[in-house]
Order: C-alpha cells, then sequence, then structure tokens
C-alpha cells in the first residue's frame, strides 16, 4: 500500500484539539493525530498533571477527552476543513470498544487515518485495555483493521521497550497495521509516586534506539519516529536509520513553531529548486 | 489555512528581548520586546516564556504594562516573581538578552458595556494585569476601586502606580508594613459595599478568589477571577492546567486554566474540586 506521510507529523496528546495550532503552522496538509479518543468522555486525572524533568516532561493526563461522539460532531468537521490530515488516535478499555471506534471512525468523512494507541505508558491507570504482550497488540489491530478500510493507514503506536520492540512490531504488522509508530511516552511517575509517562529529549536516545532495531531487523516496515524530536537534525536521526516520518509532540509545548519549523526545513532538503 | 488567513488576533511565538530590568521588592520587572504581541494585548492576557538549562515548561507570566518605547516600537513588562530555578534564571536576565516568548495568550478579562462600578482585587504579582484593565474601564467611565494586597511590602505592587490608575485604592498588607493589616478574605466585604460594586475582578490565591467570587455573588456583583496555576505549555496544547467548572447544566467540566481561561466566572469555578 502507498502512503503519503510526514515527514512531520503532530503526536497525539500534544496538538490540543489542533485549533490551537493555527497561529503556528499551516494547517493545509499537516498530519495530525489527535489526541486519543475513548467511546465515552474521560475527565482525565487531577492536577498536577504534568511536571518537568531533567530534559524532560512527566504527564499523568489520564486519557481527558470529549467522548467520540462529541469528536465526529465537532473538533473533527473543523479539522477537515482546515485543510489537516486527520489521524484518530483510538484508545480503548477492550478490545470491543477498540472495534467500535474503528467501525464508528470508518464511516466519518475526512479521516486520513487511525492511530491505535496500545503503547500508553500507564495502562492499568488509564483504564485500556493491557497490551503488555505483544499478541495482545496484535489482536487489537486485528479487531480494529477488520472494521476500518483497507485504503487507508492504520497506524500502531507501540512503546519503545528495546527488549521487545522488533516483535512487537512483527506482531502489529502481521495483524494489518499499515505502519509502526516507536516513540511513546516511557513508563514513569510523577513526583508523589503516580503512574505516569515521560517524554521529550530525555527519551530520543531510547526512542533511536527502538527505531534502529526495527529498521535493521524489519526492513519492510513503515516504521514512524518519534521521542524528543525539535529539530531538523534530531528529526535527520531517525530518518536516516530508515523512518519514513517523524512525530512532534512535546517540543510543540515548549516551542509551539516546532512542526512549521521541521517541516520547512525537511522539505527544503528534500526538493532542491 | 494559507498564511495570510491566519488569525490576526491569534497569539504570535516570537524572540524577544530584554530592554530594562528593575527589582522592586522581592520581585523583577522585565521589560521586554516581543515584535507583535504588544499590538495585540489585551488586559488579563498573558506570555509563556521559555527558560533555559533543559527545562521544557513554559513559565506564564501577566503582562503588566504595554509601553511605547521610541525606536523599539511598543514593549511589554512583565513582573517575575521567584518560586524556583526557572523564574529565578528568568528574574536574572541582564538587558540585551535574548527571549522565547509566545502571546498574548488566554482569554482577557471581559469589559463591561455600561460605566458601572468595579472593584479590582490583586494578590502579589497577581495585581499585574490589573493596572491596564483598570485604565480600560476608566476610559468607559467605570468608578474603579482597587485593592493591591500582599503579605507584606515586598510582595506589594507598586501602591504609588496604584493610585495612577484607579480613583479609590485600599492596600492590605499581612504584616501590617502599609496600608490596612490584615487579609483580603476579611477585608473585601467592607471594600465591596463601600463601592457598591456591580462587577469584581480578582486574581491571586484561590483560596482569596474563592472568598471574592462569594462576597460577590452574596451581592449580586458579577465576578471575573483570573487563575494563577502552573501551565507546562501556556497554549492549549498539553491539557496539564485543568480547571473544574461548573457548567449551566449543572455538571462540572474541565477546563483548560491557559486557553480557556485564565480568566473565568467566580460563579462558575468549582472550588472544592480545584487542586
Amino acid at each position: 500500500m502507498s502512503m503519503r506521510l510526514g515527514p512531520v507529523m503532530v503526536a497525539s496528546g500534544c496538538g490540543g484539539t489542533g485549533r490551537e495550532l493555527a497561529a503556528f503552522t499551516d494547517l493545509v496538509g499537516l498530519d495530525f493525530v489527535t489526541r486519543s479518543i475513548t467511546l465515552d468522555p474521560r475527565p482525565g486525572h487531577a492536577a498536577p498533571r504534568v511536571v518537568e524533568t531533567p530534559s524532560g516532561l512527566v504527564n499523568a493526563i489520564g486519557l481527558q477527552n470529549p467522548g467520540l461522539e462529541h469528536f465526529l460532531a465537532t473538533e473533527l468537521p473543523w479539522l477537515v476543513r482546515a485543510g489537516v490530515r486527520v489521524f484518530v488516535s483510538i484508545a480503548g478499555a477492550t478490545m470491543g470498544e477498540y472495534a467500535d471506534l474503528a467501525r464508528r471512525l470508518s464511516r466519518a468523512p475526512g479521516v486520513a487515518g487511525l492511530e491505535i494507541n496500545i503503547g500508553a505508558p500507564d495502562q492499568a491507570g488509564s483504564d485500556l485495555f493491557d497490551v503488555r504482550e505483544p499478541y495482545h497488540a496484535a489482536s487489537v489491530v486485528g479487531a480494529v483493521r477488520r472494521e476500518f478500510p483497507g485504503d487507508l493507514p492504520v497506524l500502531a503506536k507501540l512503546r519503545p521497550d528495546a527488549s521487545r520492540i522488533v516483535e512487537g512490531a512483527r506482531g502489529v504488522v502481521d495483524a494489518g497495521a499499515s505502519a509502526v509508530v516507536i516513540g511513546n511516552a516511557v513508563p514513569a511517575a510523577m513526583p508523589d509516586g503516580r503512574p505516569g509517562g515521560l517524554s521529550g529529549p530525555a527519551i530520543g536516545p531510547v526512542a533511536l534506539r527502538c527505531v534502529a532495531a526495527v529498521t535493521e531487523a524489519l526492513p519492510d516496515v513503515v516504521v514512524i519516529g518519534g521521542g524528543g524530536v525539535a529539530s531538523e537534525q534530531d528529526a535527520r536521526r531517525f530518518l536516516d536509520l530508515g523512518a519514513r516520518a517523524v512525530q512532534i509532540g512535546t517540543a510543540l509545548l515548549h516551542d509551539p513553531t516546532t512542526v512549521a519549523r521541521v517541516r520547512a526545513a525537511l522539505t527544503r532538503e528534500e526538493d532542491p529548486a | 489555512m494559507a498564511d495570510d488567513a491566519r488569525p490576526l488576533l491569534g497569539p504570535l511565538h516570537v524572540t524577544g528581548e530584554v530592554l530594562a530590568t528593575k527589582k522592586s521588592g522581592a520581585y523583577r520587572h522585565l521589560t521586554i520586546t516581543a515584535p507583535g504581541i504588544p499590538q495585540r494585548f489585551r488586559a488579563g492576557n498573558f506570555v509563556a516564556v521559555s527558560v533555559d538549562g533543559g527545562r521544557l515548561a513554559r513559565r506564564p507570566l501577566w503582562i503588566h504594562r504595554v509601553k511605547e518605547s521610541g525606536a523599539f516600537g511598543p514593549t511589554l513588562d512583565v513582573v517575575v516573581g521567584v518560586a524556583g530555578p526557572g523564574t529565578a534564571w528568568l528574574a536574572e536576565r541582564p538587558v540585551g538578552s535574548r527571549l522565547e516568548v509566545t502571546g498574548p495568550l488566554g482569554r482577557p478579562f471581559a469589559l463591561p458595556r455600561e460605566p458601572v462600578a468595579c472593584v479590582l482585587v490583586g494578590v502579589g504579582h497577581g495585581a499585574a494585569p490589573l493596572f491596564p484593565l483598570a485604565e480600560r474601564l476608566r476610559e468607559r467611565g467605570c468608578a474603579v476601586t482597587l485593592v493591591v494586597a500582599a503579605p507584606d511590602e515586598a510582595r506589594l505592587l507598586s501602591a504609588l502606580e496604584a493610585r495612577r490608575s484607579a480613583r479609590a485604592v485600599t492596600v492590605i498588607t499581612g504584616d501590617g508594613s502599609v496600608g490596612v493589616r490584615g487579609d483580603v478574605r476579611t477585608e473585601i466585604a467592607g471594600v465591596l459595599d463601600r463601592a457598591d460594586a456591580d462587577v469584581v475582578y480578582a486574581v491571586g490565591p484561590h483560596d482569596t478568589l474563592r472568598a471574592v467570587a462569594a462576597e460577590a455573588e452574596a451581592r449580586g456583583a458579577w465576578s471575573q477571577v483570573a487563575l494563577e496555576v502552573p501551565m507546562p505549555c501556556g497554549t492549549g496544547l498539553c491539557q496539564g492546567c485543568p480547571v473544574p467548572v461548573v457548567a449551566e447544566d449543572g455538571a462540572t467540566r474541565l477546563v483548560r486554566a491557559c486557553a480557556d481561561g485564565p480568566v473565568i466566572r467566580g460563579d462558575r469555578v468549582h472550588w472544592e474540586a480545584l487542586s
């Protein structure tokens, strides 16, 4: 399957509803992954939700989102009208919820693809389907793929765990994933001990290790890398290792123009005038 | 959306420069260039500023004043209160330093259409956005009473400046070093009665805002409170600054302090649930 991607995508959970980026980035043609959408609205965790650590942020947002119905009625149409290429990140407490989300999104006009959130740093604390074992992740992907048209991409976002990443990537691709996204937040704790996820430059080398392992072992698999990307140079490290595109997340919270900047730099290099 | 179709009133992300720095009690006033931001400012807006040392969270700062400064065009004044290593770094920036600045951010104070009686309450550096608000309200013919409060004189924003911005000024300090010795929570009822307030604006700690909102509601006055909470991004992207509000239908929802606030109707905040 041919798939137009990137080279830069907005990572899930770091682009707000998308509207907030309009002041800083041209939205037309922007590959935007939504924050994870669940079937029912989720209120998310109590504050503090985000704390600063050396070269990183630890977050425990708790998947706050308005639920699928509200998303379909308000946020998605706005994004589609603005010309955004919308990849809807989906998360569920059961395999059935993932399948329901995929079925209903398959009928939503303007969706460019799905990203399955199966690598969250804190599944238990966030009431998510447990994908501790790679075959769990593969079965979620299989359930989603059956409900979602084959001509649109389904991305599987995995946790950057070097000991399981190749096995995990092979499993989800065999189950029908169009690409693997490598570079979710790494399991970590908030200062008070609550489970959370560490992101930002602190985890860049961790994600890079995982991307290198997958592109080497599975050269035919489409890999989207991410983790601490804040500059063209950071992005090139992933692309040079064989990633097809990069996702930018935490850097946007520090500088909301990051996606525009990196996208412009990479595109300039690729299209010599 | 093409470049020229971007919202004219939206925020900008620019590299600014420190033009002046002045210690004022426990705070540091910085005058900075931030091309394009002063022109878009409305009272109650803030800027998000980057700090150094691999610290990724932004530091939100109220815009205290917009000034014309000749060669540099309009500039911003912000008030830095040191709360940790990031704000300490900011407070130490010498003249000529570059700063990454995003703004103006947040919903500003809503202004009354009629020339009504307004009481403005600011605690510590929370008084910063009230000075430009007082000026806008006076232009509209509103009677403005300004209450500036702090634990002590060092954390009191200029009372002298306050007297230039408002008809009546009340100064309250916890230790009585200037003005009335006391606390906004106990003094506010008398202030609202004397001013016969129709609209109340408040910025400061949550317990102060809650007390002000309650006293306003008891008198049938509108209140708008501006929340000072940590904002990791300041731009509405991260959902890291949740504020519980009670919607029209009675249900509690979480909104973002940075993008849906920081100015929120006082009677809408679900104070018990605000951590």
